[in-house]
């Protein structure tokens, strides 16, 4: 027997998830206050600190995200006179200058925190659109199996074989030249067949495990079947790979506006900060980039933790412990 | 129907089978197969023969022990007559009415009539919703102007009155399951199949996952429901005594296939089809001075995708081999046929099973801790059927019940060595001494 | 001496063979003093939510060649004790309470640096497990798997070990042991499975079998074979038996020697009879009595009330009193520790004197002498 497995003491649960039925279930009555699976893994995600440090770096992103442009809203006209080709190194002269400027003698401050804004809505955004479409078709794929399932999955197939990159770096040129709602479209329905798997294989899990055998045996229909007692039940990976797929896209966004395929010139991004930043690094002027990057850095490692949280927190014997 | 809210305490033991059999279920023919696929083109290779043209018949108010070893489709069975699983082939009807062609809201309405209770205590309760909901569901599905279930106050108190009913209490209907132990989740479980007051209980093997100790409670419990609401059991489990204990009449499977039908007693008194035989020969007692005649069965038991031509058994059967295997066991499938009152058995020479035969093909086991010339048990069939088990068990009764005055343990040394506690002085009572294990009984 | 070797393809048409295993001091070559030796021992689990005291002062001791069953039902610590002794466990959140001690050949194992413990599992002291899917690496074939541990610890050639493998599986009693040995534990069934596991456990010669459950999870009639197995196992090789089980029946065929344990205690011991035809306390009583049998029909059958105790909230006193149909006053307030009994053979207030308690109730059961019954 694997020696850490052992450690999990016969019969014993801990509070909250649900103890793998190896054998006779140990039978004495555990008082604990009535905790729902959701408050119990919102105990075990608070104890989590790595989970904790994400969680607050990610909530700060999101206020400077929401406030940032408020306090600091970007100005394309609002310069500092540049004193050097390359832009102004950071000084303490005043808050804008903090980060220093760019070539243009744009604060890479305001940059930085408009930025924010656009690839953190870019990331978002894009989630929700590929989680209600993945659920939705990975959902009625795994639920009712057959036909249904067969041409959804040759649907998924489809989609995972369009040329991902090159659709994004041509259609987002070529279809609304930068205009941030359709990157939001493009990446959003190429992003959905990751989470329609997942759903499927979760549903067709779930489908067989006798509670939900119980609810078709008393007769409880289909569609309380499904949002009853199977998506509760998914929601766990579910949530993660979402969480994911926000640190990825703003990545992704990032990489894509480096490329100058993204978003456009006149909206500010941090992607859109870097692409800019590229010729100027080699000189030496490594503000532009570094601030931007770094903010990127964050906020995706962030969201990994948090993402880490999550899961031990919805699933704690995942680990094996 | 009874309603449980006029209901008090639960009444007492168990009551008697009824006299007049009267079926309840009947089920002719029933076949299930998996169908196997594989190959490139993943086309269709073989079947998974679970359940293949079983018949039999269930009377009302009694309960119904399916018994068999893993594999033999028991579970595939009960599953099937709830509509959990379409049947292959086959017919079944409840009270007259036919069960696999039921649809839509007929179909709705047949599963008031009809439930399940699940082995595995944890899987069968949904983690994500309280007690309350996952017994009040069924009621809330099935609402209708009649029975006023699709009001909440109605639903709620019968909940609370089935909580009762299963000897738990009605606040735990605010609680989820992950609270509860195996034996409290189990009652779960009952009361919501009884929660629409069903006529017909399957219970898939609803102490399987349970500690012995807690086991007892819910055969209890089972027993003291089946009395006050008037239920049919169809129990399927793979633990013959459990099977022995409550069941009025038992069906044993075989391979997907049903080899012997009879009332309880005459089933464990006079099996008659060899795997039977074999099958509760296999048995364990507890009672380390008994010596069992077993009879150990060759080999495993065959896939059910490759199933024995003919008979299924006919690979493992000492009776085959005791008759210098003849072909018909290969060629013939053997018919459930009637040998005496209500006792039926699937096989071509089930009149020349006897005691003396199947004595034949077993052989004694001795336990480790007998090594006593002369405590021989010479017995007939009766002993590897177990009914030699009853002697000796009024005998424990007796002696675990004995405080009389007899006298305290010496230390008399042991004949043969220390004894397991480290501070030697053990002692056995006078009159078990050990003899030297030279001796051989044969 | 026992007899000619069961074969346990035992079919009509000839051969009636009996078993018969002895007591083993009647063999030759036996050392005296126990073989192995478990004193106070007491591992406590540290989880999130407190401590448990899964294993709280286990003491007994097996002899060579000798079994002992260790009864209880889940929650009791018998398989954290097993694991304890082949030190199995991980610390944290396992802790082995100073002042445990196993002693195995006269060595303590629990003070063994993790080199000389790697030499003695395996080799003097073998496990069997109860899931022979999960115990098997599904990658492996069994003959790479059993050459592994004989390799290891015999030292022999690949080829010498493969060898001894084949030899190991037909000594079990598969057939075709050439071809078996080749394939993988995903082709073959779970009694097959159960004996390449056993024969992993015998290939090098342990003295020390530790069986976990080992039927438990097989068909009766597979498990009737098993057992046989194993006692042919004991006839032949003359290891001891440590083995774990919660079915009576199962102990009743195959041990000398019975540990009831509960709550991570051991609450009962004595000779297979004397536990099993003569149960002293309450616990095993009940269990004894709660096992459905046809001897049962029609009446209620006895059920122990109540639920397992829980571990994170053990009251004081005897952990078995909310269950007990016999508790009086003593019960709840002091604790009743099986070695403090004369004989320490139960722990419970019905037969010592607790401090300051009327003398005890009852007397102890007497077994009935062996000719008496059938």
């Amino acid at each position: 027997m694997d020696p850490i497995q052992a450690t999990h003491v016969e019969g014993i649960t801990q509070t909250g998830g649900v103890v793998e039925a190896g054998g006779p279930t140990t039978d004495f009555e555990v008082s604990l206050e009535s905790l729902n699976q959701r408050q119990l893994a919102w105990r075990r995600f608070k104890r989590n600190r790595l989970a904790l440090i994400g969680s607050s770096i990610f909530l700060f992103m999101v206020a400077v995200a929401i406030l940032g442009p408020v306090l600091l809203p970007y100005d394309r006209l609002d310069i500092t006179a540049v004193k050097k080709p390359g832009g102004n190194p950071p000084s303490l002269e005043s808050i804008k200058t903090i980060f220093g400027t760019d070539n243009l003698g744009r604060s890479v401050l305001v940059l930085t925190v408009n930025g924010a804004r656009l690839s953190m809505l870019i990331g978002v955004m894009t989630t929700i659109i590929a989680v209600s479409i993945g659920v939705t078709i990975g959902g009625i794929a795994g639920f009712f199996g057959g036909w249904a399932d067969g041409v959804l999955m040759r649907l998924v197939d489809l989609v995972l074989a369009v040329p991902f990159l090159f659709i994004v770096l041509v259609a987002a040129r070529f279809f609304g030249g930068g205009d941030p709602i359709i990157i939001i479209l493009i990446f959003g329905l190429l992003a959905w067949p990751g989470l329609a798997r997942l759903v499927r294989a979760m549903f067709l899990s779930l489908r067989e495990q006798d509670f939900v055998l119980a609810a078709r045996a008393v007769g409880v229909s289909n569609s309380r079947i499904i949002f009853k007692h199977m998506l509760p039940n998914a929601i766990g990976p579910i949530v993660v790979s979402a969480s994911l797929l926000v640190a990825g896209t703003i990545v992704l966004e990032a990489f894509v506006s480096f490329l100058n395929f993204g978003v456009r010139a006149t909206d500010v991004s941090w992607g859109n900060a870097l692409s800019n930043s590229q010729g100027t690094l080699v000189q030496g002027n490594w503000w532009w980039a570094f601030f931007p990057g770094m903010a990127i850095a964050l906020t995706v490692i962030a969201i990994n933790f948090m993402g880490d949280g999550m899961r031990d927190a919805l699933d704690p014997y995942s680990r094996g412990r | 129907m009874i309603d449980p809210a006029t209901s008090s305490e639960l009444a007492a033991a168990t009551a008697p089978a009824p006299e007049a059999e009267e079926p309840i279920v009947v089920v002719e023919n029933l076949v299930k197969y998996y169908p196997i696929y594989g190959g490139i083109l993943r086309r269709k290779i073989g079947d998974v023969k679970a359940v293949d043209d079983v018949s039999f018949e269930i009377n009302r108010g009694e309960v119904f022990g399916l018994v068999g070893e893993s594999g033999c489709g028991k579970s595939t069975l009960g599953r099937t007559l709830v509509r959990l699983i379409p049947p292959t082939s086959g017919k079944a009807t409840l009270n007259g009415k036919d069960i696999f062609s039921r649809k839509g809201d007929d179909l709705k309405k047949f599963r008031r009539q009809m439930q399940i209770i699940f082995q595995d205590p944890v899987g069968s309760l949904n983690p994500r919703m309280p007690v309350s909901e996952i017994i009040g569901e069924g009621l809330l599905a099935q609402g209708d102007k009649e029975n006023g279930w699709g009001n909440r106050k109605v639903r709620d108190k019968r909940v609370g009155d089935y909580l009762d009913a299963v000897g738990l209490r009605r606040d735990y209907a605010r609680r989820y399951p992950h609270e509860f132990s195996g034996g409290q989740r189990q009652r779960i479980g009952i009361a919501r199949a009884l929660a629409l007051a069903p006529q017909i209980v399957i219970c898939d093997e609803p102490v399987s996952a349970l500690d012995v100790s807690i086991q007892s409670q819910i055969l209890n419990l089972l027993l003291d429901l089946r009395a006050e609401f008037d239920l049919t059991y169809l129990f399927v489990a793979h633990n013959l005594s459990v099977i022995q204990y409550i069941s009025d009449r038992v069906g044993v499977m075989y391979l997907g296939t049903m080899v012997e039908v009879a009332g309880v007693d005459e089933i464990y008194s006079n099996p008659r089809h060899p795997y039977t035989i074999a099958l509760l020969s296999a048995v364990p007692e507890p009672n380390p001075r008994i010596r069992k005649r077993r009879i150990v069965l060759k080999g495993d038991v065959p896939s059910p995708a490759a199933p024995p031509s003919g008979c299924r058994f006919h690979t493992r059967c000492w009776l085959r081999e005791q008759l210098g295997r003849p072909e018909s066991c290969e060629t013939t499938i053997p018919v459930l046929r009637e040998i005496a009152g209500g006792h039926r058995v699937a096989c071509h020479f089930a009149e020349t099973v006897t005691p003396e035969a199947a004595a034949e093909a077993a052989h004694i086991v001795v336990p480790v801790a007998l090594a006593v010339e002369g405590v021989a048990a010479e017995a007939p069939l009766a002993a590897i059927a177990g009914a030699d088990v009853e002697e000796t068990e009024s005998d424990i009764a007796e002696t675990a019940a004995a405080s009389s005055s007899a006298t305290d343990r010496g230390t008399d040394s042991q004949a043969d060595g220390s004894a397991t506690s480290d501070s030697g002085s053990d002692a056995s009572a006078s009159g078990s001494g050990r003899p030297p294990a030279d001796n051989l009984p044969n | 001496m026992a007899c000619a070797t069961p074969s346990i393809h035992t079919v009509a048409g000839g051969e009636r063979v009996t078993d018969t295993i002895a007591r083993p001091e009647a063999r030759a070559g036996h050392t005296a003093g126990p073989l192995l030796d478990v004193r106070d021992l007491q591992v406590h689990f540290h989880v999130m939510d407190g401590t448990v005291k899964a294993v709280d002062g286990v003491s007994f001791s097996i002899n060579p060649g000798e079994t002992l069953g260790i009864v209880g039902e889940s929650g009791c610590g018998k398989s954290v004790t097993a694991l304890t002794i082949m030190r199995l466990l991980s610390s944290p959140p396992a802790e082995i309470v100073d002042g445990s001690e196993v002693i195995f050949q006269g060595r303590n194992l629990l003070a063994l640096d993790d080199e000389s413990m790697r030499k003695v599992r395996g080799n003097d002291i073998a496990m069997v497990f109860q899931e022979p899917m999960t115990s098997l690496n599904p990658v492996l074939t069994i003959g790479d798997q059993i050459a592994e541990a004989i390799q290891l610890h015999l030292a022999f050639s690949k080829r010498e070990a493969w060898n001894k493998a084949i030899e190991s599986i037909r000594q079990v009693g598969i057939n075709n042991p050439e071809r078996r040995v080749k394939q993988y534990p995903h082709e073959m069934s779970g009694g097959m499975r159960q004996r390449v596991m056993i024969a992993m456990a015998l290939s090098c010669d342990p003295d020390l079998i530790i069986a976990d459950e080992p039927t438990t999870a097989l068909d009766v009639t597979i498990q009737a074979q098993i057992l046989d197995l194993i006692r042919k196992v004991q006839d032949e090789t003359g290891a001891a038996l440590m083995l774990i089980t919660h079915d009576l029946g199962v102990v009743a065929e195959t041990v000398h020697d019975v540990v009831v344990m509960y709550a991570g205690r051991v609450v009962e011991r004595g000779t297979v009879d004397e536990v099993l035809l003569a149960p002293k306390h309450p616990y095993t009583e009940g269990l004894l009595e709660s096992t459905p049998s046809k001897g049962k029909r029609g009446q209620r059958l006895n059920v122990i009330k109540g639920t397992v105790a829980n571990p994170f909230n053990l009251s004081p006193g005897c952990n078995f009193t909310p269950r007990c149909p016999y508790a009086f006053e003593p019960c709840p307030v002091h604790d009743p520790r099986i070695e403090d009994a004369n004989p320490p053979d139960v722990a419970c207030w019905l037969y010592s004197r607790a401090p300051g308690q009327p003398p005890p109730q009852r007397q102890r059961p007497i077994l009935p002498p062996l000719e008496a019954n059938r």
